[in-house]
């Protein structure tokens, strides 16, 4: 027992205080990010959990510069705050990241990222991807995984869920030839901050893509979001890749575990988990996941 | 601001002061509150790293407790605990 | 110093001259020209400023916000489809009362596609808080450049200012203008110093989301002060002639309005054709005024009432339309005279999409509001609206 207050400084970048759910992925691996920026940083935060929960005036959990102005545009914000840097000599002392969610990023926000990775503005994007729209609902976007099932891709008597692969942001924003594309887990955070160090220590464009559980979206446990990562990476369906300058530099190795034992713990995959139609899906998800390891290599 | 003393305030609504979302106690949330068992914590810093309050802190290297002004009680630091050194309880310390 | 200059390159002069930290394009005719001689300028080292070539207008418009927001002074140019592209960029920075000043080279609205001039890109975004001033020539346009940044950067505004020009009619007409000098602009402009900025120096979280308990009064400050922007557009004009040592300023310019019994009312380019149709009638000894909307936003209703209270009737050449209601410029000058004074307004859509405003068209609209019509189309062709 300590009578020692305890103490959160600005500096930390990502205060408590904030609205996230109980056991939210996203909000842990924020906090591993910001301790690694450090406070000399400015963020453009695109509409979404992490803005909502952050930022309910007059309350804010940020400790750093942050500005939020709508759902698709912080690429193209960030862009603009880099180049008022650049103006103004600063570039060098204060690093400028863009922060947007799965849909935000990867179906809204796309046009403008992808503008801003071919100008190679001096920008770290981060994507936390939790593979829905969360904030609004859980709707279905562009990251969501073959199968799952959303509100607005619910599973049915007529349907299995979302019937489209996910979107590969990772390998899109590669494409660019941008000098480092990185995906990480909120799971691995060692891994997590070492990509997000080897990021900030390059000048140009960088996409880092954080895969954040979300214990309502998926249905799981609030307490289970590390371990249910840990399953996405170690089954396939979440290689965790890093690009530099459009070729695959280095991947996590995995075990290998069955795409079942990750499915079955997650309400949003519950309806293929009986009779012959869920098996038959599931071994199209085993296929992806497959495709992936051997893609990248990711057993030995 | 001091540089700005002598000129308006901020228009109303565009500025949020930062860090005040710790006048929001959000131990209020839950009713779990993590237990650490010292004799068992190995120091490895998990807990404290992938809380997503950000409200656990080590005293000295394995003495390991949570603020419960805003501790939710989500027990993912009990759940990712590599050495089972936590457990949560509904008996508040 | 006098050049004989085309209006697009008229304007990139003037920006380049108020040294803008961050400038952000993206092409559609019209605006092109002003874009390509900034790029031009900047190329030749004659200017320092990033210049960020953008993807669309949503993100030219975003580029501008954060700069901005991160301390610098913006700049961008767009029309038509562009502008409406940006249009909730465009509430966002009025929103977070970020000064900046873009070009809105008016041009029409597709469907149909169109590139030719009308005012009806401008006139959408109207309640978006941008303060609006219209150029009647490409020398009141490079001014109101130079004075957009003084009203906009005034602690007691803090709303940013749309400069609009009429598309190919002024842009790509070349006019004899008078240039300042940089040293000129220089003393009359300092350097933009933000009342709040993005800096770890001092780190603020700008955007919050606010709810019903704060939102309203969010929204009225700013329609508050767009409104008390007035004083400040007048006060910049005087401080620019002391400067430059010409007049270009005030909400409205009313010409041969003392003891005009009609008086037409309208913005930008048009008004020169108005003032020449009014020279014409006067010789033959009729009463006739115009009185040019200079500065749209704020509606700057008491200068109108003022000037057109003792006309018995004002006509308003419109360049736009609001579908199913009608006039909009006209319906707001109604609303101003409304138990001030007992002066019909007629409406009259005249020029979409390029349509040439002649004096037989103003002739056209001076008879027809005469007989008595409260609102109609000018030069309706049959010929054209009996194919369908």
């Amino acid at each position: 027992m300590s009578t020692q207050p305890f103490t959160y400084e600005l500096s930390r970048g990502f205060l408590p205080g904030h609205r996230a759910c109980a056991g939210c992925g996203q909000a842990s691996a924020v906090r591993v990010v910001m301790e690694v920026v450090g406070p000399q940083c400015i963020v453009a935060n695109a509409t979404g959990c992490l803005e909502v929960f952050s930022t309910p005036h007059p309350e804010s959990a940020w400790g750093v510069p942050w500005v939020h102005s709508l759902f698709e545009n912080q690429a193209a914000v960030a862009s603009g705050i880099e180049a008022a840097l650049r103006k103004q000599g600063k570039l060098d002392q204060i690093r400028v990241l863009a922060f947007g969610g799965d849909g935000g990023t990867i179906d809204i926000g796309f046009g403008a990222l992808s503008g801003m990775l071919e100008r190679g503005h001096d920008v770290l994007y981060i994507c936390w991807d939790n593979e829905a729209y969360m904030n609004t609902g859980v709707q279905r976007s562009g990251a969501t995984p073959f199968a799952a099932s959303t509100t607005t891709s619910p599973a049915g008597r007529a349907s299995f869920g979302e019937d489209r692969p996910k979107k590969d942001l990772p390998a899109i924003a590669a494409a660019h030839g941008i000098p480092y594309v990185a995906v990480a887990s909120m799971s691995y955070f060692a891994d997590l901050r070492r990509k997000v160090k080897r990021a900030l220590d390059i000048r140009g464009a960088k996409y880092l893509q954080v895969h954040v559980p979300c214990p309502p979206g998926w249905g799981y446990d609030e307490k289970d979001s590390m371990e249910v990562g840990r399953l996405a990476v170690e089954c396939g369906l979440y290689p965790l890749v890093e690009w530099e300058n459009g070729e695959v530099v280095r991947v996590r190795k995995i075990k290998k575990i069955p795409v079942e034992d990750y499915l079955k713990v997650q309400r949003r995959f519950r309806h293929l988990m009986r009779g012959e139609a869920g098996k038959a899906k599931i071994a199209e998800i085993q296929a992806v996941a497959d495709a992936n390891i051997k893609k990248y290599g990711l057993v030995d | 601001m001091s540089a700005t003393a002598s000129r308006r305030k901020p228009p109303l609504g565009v500025i949020t002061r930062p860090g005040t979302s710790l006048r929001n106690k959000t131990g209020s949330w839950g009713i779990m509150r993590p237990v650490f068992d010292w004799n068992k914590c190995t120091g490895c810093n998990t807990c404290e790293t992938i809380c997503p309050e950000g409200c656990i802190r080590h005293l000295e290297k394995k003495q390991y407790e949570a603020d419960s002004e805003y501790c939710k009680g989500c027990g993912m630091c009990a759940a990712a605990c590599p050495a089972k050194a936590i457990t949560m309880s509904t008996e508040h310390r | 110093m006098r050049k004989m200059i085309e209006g697009s390159r008229a304007v990139a002069e003037a920006v380049a001259l108020c040294r803008p930290d961050v400038i952000s394009a993206y092409p559609i005719t019209p605006q092109t020209h002003i874009v390509e001689e900034l790029s031009q300028i900047v190329a030749d080292g004659e200017l320092d400023a990033e210049y960020v070539l953008v993807e669309s207008e949503h993100s030219a418009a975003s580029v501008c916000l954060g700069a901005v927001a991160a301390g610098s002074r913006a700049y961008s140019a767009t029309t038509s489809q562009g502008m409406l592209l940006m249009v909730e960029v465009l509430y966002n920075i009025a929103g977070m009362r970020l000064p900046m000043v873009i070009t809105g080279v008016n041009r029409a609205i597709s469907a149909p596609l169109n590139i030719w001039n009308d005012q009806q890109d401008t006139m959408a975004v109207r309640d978006t808080g941008w303060l609006q001033l219209y150029a009647e020539d490409n020398q009141e346009c490079l001014d109101m450049h130079l004075q957009a940044y003084k009203i906009s950067e005034d602690d007691r505004v803090l709303l940013p200012v749309m400069v609009c020009m009429d598309g190919f009619i002024l842009t790509h007409t070349y006019e004899s203008v008078d240039m300042p000098t940089q040293e000129q602009v220089d003393a009359f402009l300092p350097r933009y110093n933000p009342l709040y900025k993005l800096d770890p120096a001092d780190p603020y979280t700008l955007g919050g989301y606010i709810g019903p308990e704060k939102y309203h009064e969010v929204r009225y400050t700013i329609h508050r002060d767009c409104l008390a922007a007035k004083e400040v557009v007048k006060e910049v004009a005087r401080d620019f002639r002391a400067a430059f040592g010409r007049w270009a300023g005030d909400v409205i310019e009313a010409y041969q309005c003392d003891d005009a019994e009609v008086v037409f009312v309208a913005m930008g380019s048009v008004v020169g054709t108005l003032k020449e149709w009014v020279d014409r009638r006067r010789a033959a000894g009729e009463k006739v005024g115009v009185v040019k909307l200079r500065c749209y936003r704020p509606f700057p209703a008491e200068e109108l009432v003022a000037a057109l209270s003792r006309a018995r009737r004002v006509i308003v050449l419109e360049k736009a339309v609001s579908m199913g209601g009608y006039g909009i410029v006209a319906a707001e000058l109604r609303a101003a005279l409304h138990g001030q004074a007992n002066v019909p307004v007629t409406c009259a859509v005249a020029g979409l999409g390029g349509r040439d405003v002649t004096m037989g068209t103003v002739d056209e609209m001076y008879d027809r509001a005469r007989a008595g019509e409260a609102d109609f189309f000018a030069d309706l062709r049959a010929e054209v609206l009996q194919e369908s």
